[in-house]
C-alpha cells in the first residue's frame, strides 16, 4: 500500500525532537485545558491558537493533533470524578464513570477511559489513513456544483440533526451566516459598518474564542455554583484482570460505532455514545451493576468518543468539511497558516498531512503514557478555586484576540459575540450550527460563484454532475422524512410532552 | 432529559421575545445592507446582494417563528454545565460588573499596554466572581501579564505592545 510508506515518511518528520516536543507539549495542554471544568475540546483549541501562530504549520498542527486527543481524555476525567459533564459527548461517560468513581472504583473508571481512547483512537486513526485518501482522490474529481451541494448537505446535517430544537439550529446556522457575510470577499463592503477593520471579515478566531470561552465564562458568572463539587480523590490509574476482560470488547465495539458516525457530516459524539451504552447494558453479563458503577458502560462509550474524534478527521481533511465544533476550528487554525484542508491536500501537502497523521498516533501514545501517572495531578486541577479559573479564561480568550492584530477593537468584537454566546446560552441556542455558518457560508458563495462563472450563468449546471444530484437526493429524502414525523407527532395525542411540543413548533 | 429548573409547563419565557426582536434587527440590518450594495461585475454570476438578501429573510422568518414559539409555550434549555447551577436565579450583576471589567481592558490597552491592563482584567475578573484577596490577585495577575507579554515575545516571536511601559519591559 502506497499510503504505508507515505506514513512511515510522516513518522520519520514527526519523530524529530522539536516535533515530539510539540506533540507532548499540545498533548498535556490539551489535557490540563480539557480537564478544567467548562472547557471542552473547541474551546481548548480556540484558546490555544494563538500558542501556536508563530511556530510551523507542521509543528502546530502536530500540536493541534495533541490538543485536540488531549481535550477529548481530558473531559472523561472531568466527567468520571466530577458529577456533572459539561460536553454533551461525555454525559453518558459520567453515567457509570461516576458511579464507580463513588463506589470507589475511580481508578478502574479512568484506566479503561484512557485505555479505551488509547485503543479507539488508534484504530481510529489507522482507519483514518485507509480512508482518507481514496476519499480525496474521488473529491479531487469532483466540481463546484458538487462542492456546493456537499456544504449545503453538511450545514443542513449538522443544523437538523443534532440538537433539541431545529428551529433553534437554524437560528444558529443563520445568524453563522449573517457573520460570515461581513467583509469586501464579494468586491463591495458587506455589513462592515463603513470600518475598515471589518474589510477583511470577522477573524473566525475571535468569533469562535468569543462564543466558546468569553460567552461560557459570562454564562457561568450568572449560574456560578456557590457551593463547589465534590471531586472524588483518585490514586494511579489501574485495571484487574476482570476489568480488562470486561473492558476490551466494548472498546472494540465502541470503536466500529464511533468512527462511521463522526466521519458522516451529520456525526458528533452524542448519537455513538448513546448508542454505545445501550448496547453494553443489553450485552453486559453484569447487569445489576448498571446504574451502580459497570465498567462496560465507561469503556463502550469513551471509546466510541474517541473514535468519532478520528472520524471527524475523515470529512476534514479529504473534502475540508468540518463537522465538529473543533473540527471546525481547526479547519480555522488551518486556514490561518494559509492551508486549505479538501482533496489537494494530499497532492499540495504530501509532508505535512502525512507528518500530521503520523503524530496522531503518536499523540495518542504519548496520551496514555503521560495520563496514567499522572491522573492524580489532573485530579488536582479540578479544585481550581472557581473565581481564578474563569478570570484566567478571560485573560487568556484576551490575549489571543488581541495578540492576532493588535487591535483593541478585536477586543470589543471580542465581547459583542461574548455576549452573544451568553444570550445563545440563556436561550438554548447551538453554537455548532454558528460556528460552521461562518466558515462554511462564504465558501459557499464562492463555490457557487464558481459553478455558475463556469457555466456561464446557467443554473442547470448546479445538477449536473452525479454526486450533486445524489446529494440533492439525499437532502429532500432526508428532509421528507423529518418533515412527515413532526407532522406526525403534532397530530399526535399525547404530543403533550415538551419534546414533540418542540417539534411542533420547530416544523 | 429532565429539565433542571422548576418552571411550570405552561409558562412562556417573556425574555425569549426579546432574542426574536434582536433576530429580527439582524436580519431587518442584513436586507438594509444588502439594499445598498451596487449591482455585480459583469463576471459575478451570483450578485453580492443575492445571499445577503437570503440570509435577511431567513432571519426575519426565523424571528417570527420563534416569537410563535415563544407564545405557544416553548421554553429553552438553557445550558447545563459543571459550574453551572440553573437552580438559583440568574446573577445578572456579575455579569455586568465582567463586562465592566472586560471593557476597561479593551478601553485602556492601548495607552498602558497588555502588561497592566491584562493583570487589570484578571484581578478584576476574580474579585467580580467572589474572590477578595485584592493583593494576591493582583500580583497573580501582573505575573500571568508580563510572563505572557515575555512568553509572547520572547518565545513566539510575537511583539504584543508594551504600551506605556515601552522601554521599560
Amino acid at each position: 500500500m502506497d499510503s504505508f510508506s507515505l506514513l512511515l515518511d510522516g513518522f520519520v518528520s514527526a519523530l524529530t525532537l522539536t516535533n515530539l516536543f510539540y506533540a507532548a507539549l499540545g498533548v498535556l495542554l490539551g489535557t490540563a485545558v480539557g480537564v478544567l471544568p467548562g472547557i471542552g475540546p473547541a474551546m481548548t483549541v480556540a484558546l490555544l491558537l494563538p500558542v501556536t501562530y508563530n511556530v510551523a504549520p507542521s509543528s502546530a498542527l502536530i500540536m493541534f493533533a495533541g490538543i485536540y486527543y488531549g481535550g477529548m481524555y481530558g473531559g472523561s476525567t472531568t466527567s468520571i470524578l466530577l458529577n456533572t459533564p459539561g460536553e454533551s459527548s461525555s454525559v453518558i461517560t459520567a453515567l457509570e464513570g461516576n458511579k464507580m468513581a463513588k463506589g470507589g472504583r475511580a481508578a478502574q473508571a479512568l484506566a479503561t477511559a484512557a485505555i479505551g481512547s488509547f485503543v479507539a483512537g488508534s484504530i481510529g486513526t489507522a482507519l483514518l489513513v485507509f480512508l482518507a485518501p481514496p476519499v480525496a482522490d474521488l473529491v479531487v474529481e469532483l466540481g463546484a456544483p458538487s462542492y456546493f451541494a456537499l456544504m449545503l448537505f453538511a450545514l443542513l446535517a449538522v443544523t437538523a440533526v443534532l440538537g433539541r430544537s431545529r428551529l433553534r439550529g437554524f437560528i444558529a446556522l443563520f445568524l453563522g451566516l449573517a457573520i460570515g457575510l461581513v467583509g469586501t470577499q464579494t468586491g463591495q463592503p458587506r455589513l462592515t459598518f463603513g470600518n475598515p477593520l471589518l474589510a477583511d471579515g470577522i477573524d473566525i478566531v475571535v468569533v469562535a474564542v468569543a462564543i466558546f470561552a468569553v460567552g461560557e465564562a459570562l454564562w457561568v458568572a450568572a449560574h456560578l455554583r456557590r457551593r463547589p463539587l465534590e471531586v472524588i480523590p483518585v490514586g494511579v490509574p489501574w485495571m484487574s484482570r476482570s476489568d480488562w476482560r470486561r473492558s476490551w470488547k466494548p472498546w472494540l465495539r465502541g470503536t466500529a460505532l464511533g468512527f462511521p458516525f463522526g466521519a458522516l457530516p451529520a456525526g458528533g459524539a452524542e448519537m455513538p455514545t448513546l448508542l454505545s451504552y445501550i448496547g453494553e447494558r443489553k450485552l453486559t453479563k453484569h447487569p445489576e451493576e448498571f446504574g451502580r458503577g459497570a465498567i462496560e458502560g465507561v469503556a463502550g462509550p469513551e471509546a466510541a468518543n474517541n473514535a468519532s474524534a478520528a472520524g471527524t478527521l475523515v470529512p476534514l481533511l479529504a473534502i475540508g468539511l468540518p463537522t465538529t465544533a473543533t473540527a471546525a476550528v481547526i479547519l480555522a487554525a488551518m486556514q490561518g497558516y494559509g492551508i486549505q484542508p479538501g482533496p489537494a491536500l494530499f497532492d499540495n501537502e504530501p509532508d505535512l498531512v502525512w507528518t500530521l497523521l503520523a503524530s496522531l498516533f503518536i499523540a495518542n501514545a504519548l496520551l496514555l503514557a503521560l495520563n496514567l501517572p499522572m491522573a492524580p495531578l489532573w485530579a488536582k486541577l479540578l479544585r481550581t478555586p472557581r473565581p481564578y479559573l474563569y478570570a484566567g479564561i478571560l485573560f487568556f480568550a484576551s490575549l489571543g484576540a488581541y495578540s492576532v492584530n493588535f487591535q483593541w477593537f478585536d477586543l470589543l468584537l471580542l465581547l459583542a459575540f461574548g455576549l452573544l454566546g451568553l444570550l445563545m446560552r440563556r436561550f438554548g441556542i447551538p453554537v455548532l450550527p454558528l460556528i460552521i455558518g461562518v466558515i462554511l457560508g462564504p465558501a459557499l458563495e464562492y463555490q457557487l460563484a464558481q459553478a455558475l462563472a463556469i457555466s456561464d450563468g446557467d443554473i442547470s449546471t448546479l445538477w449536473s454532475e452525479p454526486v450533486a444530484v445524489l446529494v440533492y437526493v439525499v437532502i429532500l429524502a432526508a428532509g421528507l422524512v423529518l418533515g412527515v414525523r413532526s407532522l406526525r407527532h403534532a397530530r399526535g395525542p399525547a404530543a403533550s410532552d415538551d419534546q414533540s411540543d418542540r417539534e411542533q413548533v420547530s416544523s | 432529559m429532565s429539565t433542571p429548573t422548576d418552571r411550570q409547563a405552561r409558562r412562556t419565557d417573556n425574555a425569549q421575545y426579546g432574542f426574536a426582536a434582536l433576530l429580527a434587527v439582524v436580519g431587518g440590518y442584513v436586507l438594509y445592507d444588502a439594499s445598498t450594495l451596487h449591482p455585480g461585475f459583469a463576471d459575478q454570476p451570483v450578485q453580492p446582494n443575492a445571499f445577503p438578501y437570503v440570509i435577511g429573510t431567513a432571519l426575519l422568518v426565523l424571528a417570527a417563528l420563534l416569537a410563535v414559539a415563544t407564545a405557544r409555550g416553548d421554553l429553552p434549555h438553557a445550558e447545563e454545565g459543571e459550574d453551572v447551577d440553573l437552580n438559583v436565579r440568574s446573577d445578572w450583576r456579575t455579569v455586568g460588573l465582567l463586562i465592566g471589567v472586560f471593557t476597561l481592558n479593551l478601553a485602556l490597552i492601548d495607552w498602558l499596554g497588555w502588561a497592566i491592563t491584562g493583570a487589570l482584567l484578571f484581578a478584576g475578573a476574580a474579585w467580580v466572581l467572589g474572590n477578595r484577596r485584592i493583593v494576591l490577585n493582583l500580583l497573580i495577575g501582573v505575573g500571568l501579564s508580563v510572563g505572557t507579554w515575555y512568553g509572547f515575545y520572547v518565545g513566539l516571536g510575537v511583539p504584543i505592545p508594551a504600551g506605556i511601559l515601552d522601554g521599560v519591559l
